[in-house]
């Protein structure tokens, strides 16, 4: 048998050797299995009715993840049977293509959220953001009534969506001069929701929580939520698989 | 040597006026405010670099300088380690409460469970955790090598410098400034921060095993070493962002979904593979032999389950995605390379075990030996539940439910928490040159509070993790699901309140350590019946059988 041991004193005596081996020791593993996924082509599908969120949406999201949302609800629905009869059609790699960060979650203290969306009234969810246990009661989530207090801060909405083209997320130059109108023009639904809805298919413009006057906190969370899981039309693909 | 301090603290108080400025030009108040307790920091240390003028000349400074080995930082470690222990374990109280008894969220917005999880999990992990570390590898690292830290200097900045970590990404997440992915929520700027400290870390550590007078450098060593480079890959790597501003907390991960997922969960494990094994292997490496007063058991052993420990644990992060869109052929080499990983995490339990072979009766008489084991215990036992757990099947059931929280916790609180009191236990009669402990009564009452608070809490876990699985795929004879998601909420609430009791049996035990340790600086010695109260008497031991009265 080869000598390990006396071998290894040479590395064990010079701790230059030793830091290099080891760093390229831990090195393989990610360089194996994270490096193919960026070009593995395979790896997110192309997949219909996939864009980028709409200012508003992604307002919201950023709400959802400051609040840490994430620590109770997943946004990644398995391929299980129970699974997709309580939430819907398990979530596809495209479906967060473009969430910088992803929130696929690893807790379900809550529900799965992937496909929220338009599943409840607006109504419902501002009630039940503000009071959890008005609408569930056997809710254990914290009460997020300030939501609804403070506005939205969304002025710099178009140093966002520069961000995000930055790290390849496809809007136009068009959808960053629009930015901050956008907001306006979803939340309010007013203005020119037709070209909103052009450049951000099927994004849902109005107002979500209830108060006329003013864009809250409540309005971008409500709208983010809405818009889970409703980009691509599961139903379409069904009518093509069963003609297949 | 007072240019050079004139000199440092400029450059420090230079730090703070941009740091001032960035503040003033801030795009959000959480930015703000960061900056100014940044600024603050900064501005302390240029005074206090200003005083080591006149402390050059003190005498405590000449007693320092005389000490065997440079210990000063290892002291503030050691009551770091302390104090942001007891901090981690109770925000862990709060939250776990407030699962419980959601009123206790408070109506306000800096209360919430939300914020207050990632306080939890990093006051644990990072501020108490990442302490120990620092303070062991450098306790380690001098005694080891037979040499004084190198760059003493740095030393220091590298305690301070953590602890301004600590006091940013704790004030974020309050604040919500979070990157959203667990365990790696600091900002792009707290990162930045880190990343300057960590390799301020790494030359300390390596410089001073270059000035080493033993030949060999010692496997606890080895565990340290490939601690702190693995991390330091780990968190540039992950933490890759672009933030909006250059004067705002708000950054984007630079990669999205499956690729960001993959990226998140190979730093996420190996934050635990990383920084709560192989660092914390270190420690046992260590002070399990020497608190035995016995060698390592396994020389060949040690070498055998360092290189496949580092090698394997880096592979096992998709075992959090299963079933997930991530490919299946990457979920598949996590399952695979999780499952071996049970051998050399065994390999390391069975070398800190064995090292006790031939002083067992310590584990009746020392509480702190007994600690150690409880820890290799523990350690050995995630350790084959973690590679149950990735295999797919069984991961279909435990994904998403509270057995993963139990199992974390068995790790963390058994593993990483009693290893930790030990070497606090060990270290600090030592750095403050006393006799022994205040009290090694209060180390067993420790001990006591502590495995009753795991045991409540894992039970309690794994039960409601169980439940929750089964409950949530329950189908009726109708062909429908039986269970709505929020019975099921309902149906963990008796486990929520007894992970409660088990959570503040285990602060309790802390808060036995905070006053032992505390007496134990002050000097004191509890007047108490020695531990081995057990004494050797050759006339009790293996007496004859009495013999039978005669039948009459």
């Amino acid at each position: 048998m080869f000598n390990f041991v006396q071998g290894h004193k040479k590395i064990e005596r010079n701790v230059t050797l030793l830091a290099a081996l080891a760093l390229v020791t831990v090195a393989i593993g990610g360089i194996v299995e994270i490096a193919p996924l960026f070009w593995i082509q395979s790896t997110v599908e192309k997949v219909d009715g996939v864009r980028p969120y709409t200012p508003l949406e992604l307002a919201g999201r950023n709400i959802y993840i400051r609040e840490g949302c994430y620590g109770c609800h997943s946004q990644m629905i398995r391929p299980f049977r129970d699974e997709t009869e309580r939430y819907g059609h398990y979530s596809l790699a495209a479906e967060s293509m473009y969430d910088h960060p992803f929130q696929w979650g690893s807790e379900r203290t809550g529900p799965d959220l992937a496909r929220v969306g338009n599943r409840y009234s607006d109504e419902w969810h501002v009630q039940h953001l503000k009071d959890p246990r008005a609408v569930v009661p056997e809710s254990i989530m914290p009460p997020y009534a300030f939501l609804a207090e403070r506005a939205l801060k969304a002025e710099d909405m178009a140093a966002h969506l520069k961000a995000l083209r930055a790290e390849g997320v496809p809007y136009t130059a068009d959808d960053i001069a629009k930015a901050v109108q956008d907001v306006r023009t979803q939340g309010y639904g007013d203005g020119d929701t037709a070209d909103l809805a052009r450049r951000y298919p099927g994004a849902q413009s109005r107002d979500f929580d209830g108060n006329r006057d003013r864009l809250t906190e409540m309005d971008a969370v409500v709208a983010y939520l809405q818009s889970l899981g409703t980009q691509v039309d599961f139903a379409k693909a069904a009518a093509r698989e069963k003609a297949e | 040597m007072e240019d050079d301090i004139l000199l440092r603290s400029g450059g420090w108080f230079l730090i703070a006026v941009v740091a001032i400025f960035a503040a003033a030009a801030a795009a959000d108040t959480a930015f703000a405010i960061h900056m100014g307790i940044a600024a603050a920091a900064a501005i302390l240390t240029a005074f206090v670099s200003l005083r080591g003028i006149s402390l050059l000349q003190t005498r405590s400074a000449v007693a320092r300088a005389q000490e065997r080995y440079d210990d000063e930082v290892i002291r503030w470690g050691v009551i770091a380690t302390v104090f942001w222990g007891v901090v981690g374990f109770l925000v862990g109280i709060v939250i776990a409460a407030q699962l419980s008894f959601p009123l206790l969220n408070l109506p306000t917005e800096y209360t919430t469970f939300g914020r207050l999880r990632p306080l939890h999990t990093s006051a644990v992990i990072f501020a108490f955790g990442g302490n120990a570390l620092i303070a062991t590898s450098f306790y380690v690292v001098q005694r080891t090598c037979r040499a004084r830290l190198a760059l003493p200097g740095l030393a220091r900045f590298v305690f301070w410098g953590y602890q301004l970590f600590i006091v940013l990404a704790a004030t974020g997440y309050i604040l919500g400034v979070t990157e959203g992915r667990e365990y790696a929520e600091p900002e792009w700027y707290v990162d930045l921060w880190l990343t300057i400290v960590w390799v301020a870390y790494l030359a300390v550590f390596a410089g001073t095993i270059l000035k080493r007078s033993e030949p060999h450098i010692y496997v606890a060593n080895w565990f340290y070493l490939g601690f702190i480079l693995t991390v330091a890959m780990l968190h540039i790597v992950n933490n890759l962002s672009l933030p909006v501003s250059w004067v705002g907390s708000k950054s984007y991960s630079l990669f999205s979904g499956v690729q960001d997922a993959l990226t998140q969960w190979w730093y996420g494990h190996n934050a635990v593979g990383f920084f709560l094994t192989a660092g914390f292997l270190g420690m046992m490496y260590y002070f399990v032999p020497k608190q035995a007063e016995r060698p390592i058991y396994s020389y060949r052993l040690s070498i055998l389950h360092f290189w496949s420990l580092i090698f394997l644990y880096i592979w096992a992060g998709p075992h959090h995605l299963h079933y997930t869109a991530l490919p299946d052929w990457a979920q598949t080499l996590g399952m695979v390379f999780s499952v071996m990983l049970w051998m050399p995490s065994w390999g390391g339990m069975i070398n800190g075990l064995m090292t006790l072979n031939g002083a067992w009766d310590k584990v009746r008489t020392d509480p702190i030996i007994r600690l150690m084991v409880f820890a290799l215990a523990f350690y050995g036992m995630s350790t084959f539940e973690g590679p149950m757990m990735s295999v797919k099947s069984v991961n279909s059931l435990s994904h998403y439910t509270n057995w993963t929280i139990g199992h974390v916790h068995s790790g963390a609180l058994g593993w990483n928490g009693m290893i930790t009191f030990a070497a606090i236990y060990y270290m600090t009669p030592r750095l403050w040159g006393r006799t022994r402990l205040y009290s090694l009564r209060m180390v067993n009452w420790h001990f006591w509070c502590a495995t009753l608070g795991i045991v409540l809490y894992a039970s309690s876990m794994w039960v409601a993790g169980i439940t929750q699985g089964l409950m949530w795929r329950e189908y009726g004879d109708d062909g429908y699901l039986v269970y709505s998601f929020a019975e099921v909420v309902q149906a963990m609430h008796p486990y929520y309140v007894i992970r409660v009791g088990g959570g503040l049996l285990y602060f309790i035990g802390a808060l036995f350590m905070v006053w032992n340790v505390w007496m134990t600086i002050a000097g004191k010695l509890r007047e108490e019946v020695p531990m081995t109260g057990t004494p050797f008497d050759p006339a009790r031991d293996h007496p004859l059988p009495a013999r039978a009265p005669a039948a009459e």
